[in-house]
């Protein structure tokens, strides 16, 4: 549970970034916490979001899906204000697999951000197994800043 | 009937929805595997649940993602020997431009199958295959260790 100081930022956070985005709202996605360049993401563990109804272990693309969200807050929490991102790579390595039923958490943290670009590192785990991670993952993400060279709009030709 | 059962079975008829359709995860998306004049292709059909972006507004880059592995794992269920299912190692995406409200299709292919791990590069597309959204690589083990 994080400090209560905290507690009505996250709200915010959540509003903005989970509710108001409607892939985040589908996947159920939650903060957890943050820190200024941290975002702790958590995905409950849903039936349908399964990629194996044999083993009813999540599917893959589940990760990759919260991974990407986890990476984007991160940057938009570096950033301190609400500028435009794209995501330009990312890679994940799947460690281990998922245990069905297990809800999943992601740290992401901005590790750098330049004029133009911000970096990511990512780990994905079960609640209470943060040093026995299922997915670690690098994005990169392209900053739209306003009088920048590269428009939003003219990204999307 | 059991995934591989449905593998076998969608390798024979070309019909691929018995497969997709048991996994959850893909129903929820709505992604799917055709057969186009012998090639397979896989579509990411739209949805609004699908959009990440609403100022755009732009598909979800998890779903785009979900859509390459996918892509990679259907070209190896129907064109490698081995009959397990194939486990994502690493997957590397390429996010080329912003992912319209629109279906997005998949086309897989097999860089390289070696005895355990293979290597799959994916092109993802929406209104011209020439003007690919993202690309992917995508490392599969097929075959576990003895």
């Amino acid at each position: 549970m994080p400090p209560e100081h905290k507690l009505e930022l996250l709200q915010r956070f959540n509003q903005a970034f989970a509710e108001a985005v409607p892939f985040n709202r589908a996947l159920g996605l939650r903060f957890e916490d943050y820190e200024p360049n941290v975002a702790v993401l958590r995905l409950p563990y849903s039936p349908k979001l399964v990629g194996n109804p044999e083993s009813g272990v999540l599917h893959g693309g589940t990760i990759t899906s919260l991974m990407d969200a986890a990476c984007g807050a991160a940057v938009f929490l570096a950033l301190g204000s609400p500028t435009p991102i794209a995501t330009l790579d990312l890679r994940i390595d799947y460690l281990k697999p998922a245990v069905a039923q297990l809800d999943v958490l992601c740290h992401a943290t901005c590790t750098k951000v330049t004029g133009n670009v911000a970096f990511v590192t990512a780990r994905a785990h079960h609640p209470d197994e943060e040093a026995d991670p299922i997915a670690q993952g690098a994005g990169t993400f392209i900053i739209f800043r306003e009088g920048g060279k590269t428009s939003f709009m003219e990204r999307q030709r | 009937m059991s995934l591989l059962e449905a593998v076998r079975a969608a390798r024979e008829t070309r019909d691929y929805d018995a497969f997709t359709q048991l996994i959850p995860f893909a129903q929820f998306l709505g992604i799917s595997a055709e057969d186009h004049q012998g090639e397979l292709l896989s579509k990411l059909s739209f949805a609004p649940h699908l959009i990440g972006n609403p100022a755009l507004p732009a598909l979800h880059g998890g779903t785009i993602g979900s859509l390459l592995e996918s892509a990679a794992i259907f070209r190896l269920l129907w064109d490698a020997e081995s009959l397990l299912l194939p486990k994502t190692i690493t997957l590397t995406v390429s996010y080329l431009r912003s992912a319209r409200p629109i279906d997005t299709w998949a086309h897989a292919k097999l860089t390289k199958q070696g005895r355990r791990v293979a290597s799959v590069h994916v092109e993802a597309w929406q209104e011209s295959r020439e003007r690919p959204i993202a690309v992917a690589t995508v490392h599969l083990l097929i075959k576990p260790a003895e």
